[in-house]
C-alpha cells in the first residue's frame, strides 16, 4: 500500500540529483588541470582560477557586470517599490490587469525586447553605455522584483500603519518612518535578486553591450560559441558562487526578520 | 517635518481610508515600462514596418508562407510542446513529495531546486554541454565501462537541445506546481483516507484534479519561456535545429534584415500574447494581492 509513494519519493530523489548534479560537476570540473575536459579531473588545481583573476578582459567583463547589476538592482528596486506598494495597499480596480502587464518583460521573449532596444540604441548611440544597460536590466527586472515586494509588503500588518496615522503621522512620515524600516528585509531581496538577474542577464547584453562593456555572461557566450576554453568552469563557478552567496544572505535575511518578528511578538 | 505639517495632513485623513493616493505611487515603475519596453517594442515594429520598400504586408504573407519560416516556426511550436510536457513529467512528481515531504527532506529539495533557478541560463547550459559532449561526462563513462565503442552524438542535435531545454525550464515548473499544490487541502486527502480510499485512488481523485490549475498555469508559463529560448538552442542544437527566437538574432547579427527579423518577431510575439492572455485567464492573479 505504501509502495507507490516509495516509488514517487525515489523518483523525486533522482530527478532532484539530475537537477544539481550538472552545477556540482561544473564545480568539480573548474578545479581540473588539464586543458582537456575530463570528469573527474586528474588532477586537481586552482590554475584555471588564477588564469580567470589575472586576465585583464576577464576582470574588465566582471566590473561591467557588477557596475550595471549594481545600478540596475538600484533602478528596479526603487522604482519597485513604490509600485508594489501601491498594488499592495491602493484601493482602486484593475489591478489584475496593471500586474499583468508589469509582469509583461518577463513573458516577452527577451529577445525580441533585446532586439527592439538595440534598434534603438542604435540611432540613439547608446550601444555599449553601461548606464542604458543598466536601464534595460532593471525594466527586465520589474517583475521579479514586484513579485518579490507585493509579497514581502501583504506580510506587513495595515493596522500599523494606520496607528501611525491615527498618533498624527503625515503619510509621508509614515512612509519613510513606518513602511520602508518594516520592509527592509524584502527591499534587500528584490536588490539581491534584480542584481543576479542583472548579472546573469545574456541576451539584452549580447546586444547592447558593444566591445566597451562587454559583460561576463557576454565573454562567456562568445567563448562557447568558439572553442569552449577550460576556463569556463572556473569562471561559472564564480558565477555559481555568486549566486549561492546571494541567496544565503537572502536567507539570512529573511530568518533575522523571523527571530525579530518574534521578539516583538512577545 | 514641522508639527504644522503633521497637524495639517492628519486632518485631511478620512476615517479608515488612506488620503494620499496610493495609486500615484504606481505611476513611476508604469512610466518606466512604458518609456523603456513598450515604447521600444512599439517603435521596433512600426518603423521597420514602414521602412520597408514595397509592401509590408505582402512581405508578411511571403515570409509566413515560406518554407523557412514553417518549418522553423514548426519544429519551435513542437519542441517547446515536447519539452514542456517532458519538464511537467519531471516537476510533478518533485512538487508532489515536496508537499509530502518533512522539513529536512523539503530543504534538501528546495536547494537542488532553487540553486539552478537562480544560476545564469548560459552556466546551466555549460552544464550540460559538458555533461553531453563528445568527450563529456555521460560518453567518458559509457566508454570506460564498455557499453559503447565510439561517442554517443549527444549534442548538437535535437536530443541535447531537448535535454537541455528540459533542464532550465524544469525549476520554473517544479516551483509553479509547488506553490499551487501547497495550497490544497491535506484534510480532504485525510477524509479520504478515512473513508478507507486507496492511495492511489485518493490521488488520483483528489489530488490530482485539485492540482491541476497549477498544472495549467506551469504549463502555459513554462511553453512561453520555451517558445521564446534562445541561449540553450543557440549552444547546444546543430545546424538544422534552428528556432525561432534564434532566427531573429541571426536576420540581425548576420544578414541585418531587419523587416524579416521585424516580421518573425511579430510572430513570436502573437504567440506568446495569446498564450499569456489564457495564462492570466486561468492564473488567479488577484491571488497575489491577498483577494
Amino acid at each position: 500500500m505504501r509502495n507507490p509513494i516509495r516509488i514517487v519519493n525515489f523518483i523525486s530523489f533522482l530527478l532532484c540529483m539530475v537537477l544539481i548534479a550538472p552545477i556540482l560537476i561544473v564545480v568539480i570540473m573548474s578545479f581540473g588541470q588539464s586543458s582537456y575536459m575530463t570528469f573527474p579531473p586528474q588532477a586537481l588545481s586552482l590554475g584555471w582560477y588564477g588564469e580567470f583573476f589575472s586576465s585583464p578582459e576577464w576582470m574588465a567583463s566582471l566590473l561591467s557586470s557588477f557596475i550595471i547589476a549594481v545600478l540596475a538592482s538600484l533602478i528596479a528596486t526603487s522604482l519597485g517599490f513604490l509600485g508594489a506598494y501601491s498594488l499592495v495597499r491602493g484601493d482602486y480596480g484593475n489591478k489584475k490587469i496593471l500586474i499583468s502587464f508589469c509582469l509583461l518583460p518577463l513573458i516577452i521573449p527577451t529577445i525580441i525586447t533585446a532586439v527592439a532596444l538595440y534598434f534603438a540604441s542604435v540611432p540613439l548611440d547608446l550601444v555599449g553605455s553601461k548606464l542604458w544597460i543598466a536601464i534595460c536590466h532593471a525594466m527586465l527586472a520589474i517583475p521579479v522584483v514586484l513579485l518579490i515586494l507585493i509579497s514581502s509588503l501583504q506580510n506587513i500588518d495595515i493596522s500599523i500603519e494606520r496607528a501611525a496615522e491615527v498618533f498624527g503621522a503625515s503619510k509621508r512620515y509614515t512612509f519613510t518612518h513606518i513602511v520602508i524600516p518594516l520592509a527592509v528585509p524584502g527591499i534587500l531581496s528584490s536588490l539581491f535578486f534584480s542584481f543576479l538577474t542583472s548579472f546573469d542577464e545574456l541576451i539584452v547584453s549580447l546586444f547592447l553591450s558593444g566591445l566597451e562593456s562587454e559583460t561576463m555572461p557576454v565573454r562567456i557566450w562568445n567563448s562557447l560559441l568558439m572553442n569552449m576554453e577550460p576556463i569556463i568552469a572556473a569562471i561559472s563557478t564564480f558565477l555559481i558562487a555568486v549566486t549561492v552567496a546571494l541567496l544565503l544572505l537572502e536567507l539570512l535575511v529573511r530568518k533575522s526578520r523571523i527571530r525579530r518578528s518574534g521578539i516583538a511578538g512577545q | 517635518m514641522t508639527d504644522a505639517s503633521i497637524l495639517s495632513c492628519s486632518r485631511s485623513i478620512p476615517a479608515g481610508r488612506p488620503a494620499f493616493s496610493n495609486k500615484l505611487l504606481l505611476y513611476p515603475v508604469l512610466a518606466f515600462l512604458l518609456i523603456f519596453f513598450v515604447v521600444p517594442i512599439g517603435w521596433f515594429f512600426i518603423k521597420s514596418a514602414l521602412d520597408y520598400d514595397g509592401n509590408f504586408l505582402l512581405m508578411l504573407y511571403q515570409t509566413f508562407t515560406s518554407r523557412l519560416f514553417l518549418a522553423v516556426a514548426w519544429k519551435t511550436v513542437w519542441l517547446s510542446l515536447v519539452v514542456t510536457l517532458l519538464a511537467l513529467a519531471c516537476a510533478y512528481p518533485i512538487a508532489y513529495t515536496m508537499t509530502r515531504a518533512g522539513s529536512f527532506k523539503f530543504t534538501l529539495i528546495i536547494i537542488c531546486v532553487i540553486v539552478p533557478y537562480f544560476t545564469s541560463i548560459i552556466v546551466r547550459t555549460y552544464s550540460w554541454m559538458i555533461i553531453l559532449g563528445t568527450n563529456g561526462v555521460v560518453n567518458s563513462f559509457l566508454l570506460h565501462i564498455g557499453l559503447i565503442g565510439k561517442p554517443l552524438g549527444l549534442m548538437y542535435n535535437m536530443t541535447g537541445v531537448t535535454i537541455g531545454m528540459t533542464y532550465v525550464l524544469l525549476p520554473y515548473f517544479v516551483l509553479t506546481l509547488f506553490s499551487a499544490m501547497k495550497g490544497i487541502d491535506m484534510w480532504l486527502l485525510h477524509a479520504g483516507r478515512g473513508m478507507g480510499a486507496s492511495n492511489f485512488y485518493i490521488f488520483r481523485r483528489i489530488f490530482l484534479p485539485l492540482s491541476m490549475p497549477g498544472v495549467i498555469s506551469g504549463f502555459l508559463i513554462v511553453y512561453i519561456l520555451a517558445i521564446g529560448f534562445f541561449v540553450t538552442p543557440a549552444l547546444m542544437g546543430g545546424p538544422n535545429d534552428t528556432m525561432l527566437a534564434m532566427l531573429i538574432q541571426r536576420n540581425i547579427e548576420v544578414s541585418v534584415n531587419w523587416s524579416l527579423a521585424c516580421a518573425l518577431s511579430l510572430f513570436l510575439l502573437v504567440i506568446t500574447l495569446i498564450v499569456y492572455t489564457l495564462y492570466c485567464r486561468y492564473t488567479d492573479l488577484d491571488r497575489m494581492l491577498g483577494k
